[in-house]
């Protein structure tokens, strides 16, 4: 599985890079990879808000949805467009295919956030518990 | 959880296992699409080890059947099988199922693996002095071989001229190598295909054995996630989304196998009563309009009124669709009408297409 060691991460398999007040989201390898091939994504407005833990996205394998959250609020700038046809896309690179751009309004609450060493932990407890 | 005998294969193979009604069985191994691809162009093998299977025998072993299901088993050959819902007496279904026939006094019923009990329990509730129903789903394991090389793989492993096991056919002995087979020639994907029963003790050799058979046919094993999403494009109903016991074989438009005009059976008189009087709902297809995803159980609106739900949805891997089968009131079931689908808090535009989504490719 891979993680990279730049980014931060959430409990909820989202990847995070941080420039300035701009914070770009995706999913990770694990979240692509237990979700399965992805066939469907539903991306924000560019100019919507999106609140701190709030939805910001819709992802759906065959089998299942899976909802995207975003561990900071503010406005959401740019989106990753060509993953509405080809959502594929983020199976196979999870991490060059982001989902959306958002220019934070606020501090970064570093509590919703893991460092890469941090969360290949959380990924290595929850492989163990799946077996 | 319940294991089948080929549950180390599963593990060998990678399959990604989950509780299926109490069986430990693979979702995927490779992955859905890539599996639902195999079937459509080559072949895939699927464990169902978890059907039922019951036999019925005895003087009025006919008699019998025909009190219990709605298709008229009068007109089967030997060695031939039948599709039959089986209802209540108010026109719900307790099961579709499988009718083989050895001859008038004796058959072999599969059954779905998550009413076996139930069902079980339904054929002794009606059993007469004549007939003996017996529960010998732990007698067997199965396997699923589909897709349009199944025969030309399966052939390989036998001297028995598969051609003379015509569509909805069987032959209850088949050398399979060194396994003797029970080989139908039927299945639950679209595609040419057989279903083969086996001992359980010889479920790891013939397992391996065709698996080798089809290497170079590009033969891979296939879980339960391309098994739904095969039987869905082809529009085969599922017990618990098109069939339930509160949605009647005719609305779920199974009419063909429900015999209104044969000898009485259970649910005869209220099929017949929604029959006269006309269906206020109906099984449908439809198709996304807007962007999005139908899945079983999102209801479908028009305006401000519910007006069905989706029976089961899905990305169509073949048509490259989001399409469903739905369940609507009969005035908005007319091809081209648009209705809405609820996708969480969304309201989703959607058509209405024949459910004939993909056209079954079986050898007859």
């Amino acid at each position: 599985m891979k993680i990279l060691e730049e980014l931060m991460y959430t409990k909820t398999h989202e990847w995070i890079k941080l420039e300035d007040h701009k914070a770009t989201l995706g999913l990770t390898d694990y979240a692509q990879k237990h979700l399965g091939q992805i066939v469907f994504v539903d991306l924000p407005n560019v100019g919507e808000h999106v609140d701190e833990l709030g939805q910001l996205a819709e992802v759906e394998s065959v089998k299942a949805v899976s909802e995207v959250y975003s561990p900071v609020s503010g406005k959401i700038i740019e989106t990753n467009e060509d993953l509405l046809d080809n959502p594929g896309l983020i199976n196979e690179d999870p991490y060059e295919n982001w989902l959306a751009t958002i220019e934070m309004n606020g501090p970064l609450v570093t509590s919703n956030l893991l460092n890469s060493e941090d969360y290949g932990k959380l990924c290595d407890q929850l492989e163990e518990e799946a077996k | 959880m319940k294991r089948t005998p080929f549950y180390e294969k599963h593990v060998e193979h990678n399959g990604m296992l989950i509780d299926f009604g109490g069986w430990e069985l693979p979702v995927e191994y490779t992955g859905i699409i890539p599996e639902h691809e195999a079937v459509r162009s080559k072949a895939g093998l699927f464990d169902v080890s978890h059907m039922g299977e019951v036999t019925v025998v005895g003087k009025d072993a006919e008699a019998y059947i025909q009190k219990m299901i709605t298709n008229d088993i009068s007109t089967m050959e030997p060695y031939q099988i039948y599709y039959s819902p089986m209802c209540y007496e108010d026109g719900g279904v307790v099961d579709d199922l499988l009718v083989y026939k050895y001859n008038t006094q004796k058959y072999f019923i599969v059954i779905n693996a998550a009413n076996t009990e139930k069902d079980v329990a339904w054929f002794l509730s009606h059993v007469t002095e004549d007939v003996v129903v017996e529960d010998v789903s732990a007698k067997y394991a199965q396997l699923a071989l589909q897709g349009p090389l199944a025969q030309v793989i399966l052939q390989k492993l036998t001297d028995k001229n598969l051609d003379e096991i015509k569509f909805f056919h069987f032959c209850d002995s088949v050398m399979l190598g060194t396994v003797e087979a029970f080989v139908s020639r039927n299945g639950y994907t679209g595609e040419d295909g057989f279903e083969i029963l086996i001992a359980p003790k010889d479920a790891g050799i013939l397992w391996d054995a065709i698996m080798a058979a089809g290497k170079d046919e590009g033969l891979i094993p296939c879980g339960l996630g391309a098994r739904d999403t095969l039987r869905f494009e082809a529009c085969l109903p599922l017990y618990g989304h098109e069939i339930t016991d509160s949605i009647s074989p005719l609305e779920a438009g199974l009419g063909y196998f429900v015999k209104l005009d044969k000898e009485d059976f259970i649910g005869r008189d209220a099929l017949r009563r929604q029959n006269e009087q006309g269906l206020t709902r109906k099984l449908c297809g439809i198709e996304m309009v807007d962007r999005g995803i139908p899945r079983a159980g999102y209801p479908i609106f028009n305006g401000d009124f519910q007006i069905g739900h989706v029976t089961t949805g899905s990305y169509s891997p073949t048509l490259k669709k989001n399409i469903g089968l739905v369940l609507l009131e009969t005035p908005y079931t007319t091809l081209d009408t648009i209705v809405e689908v609820g996708i969480r808090e969304k309201r989703l535009k959607a058509k209405v297409v024949p459910k004939t989504f993909y056209q079954k490719k079986y050898k007859k």
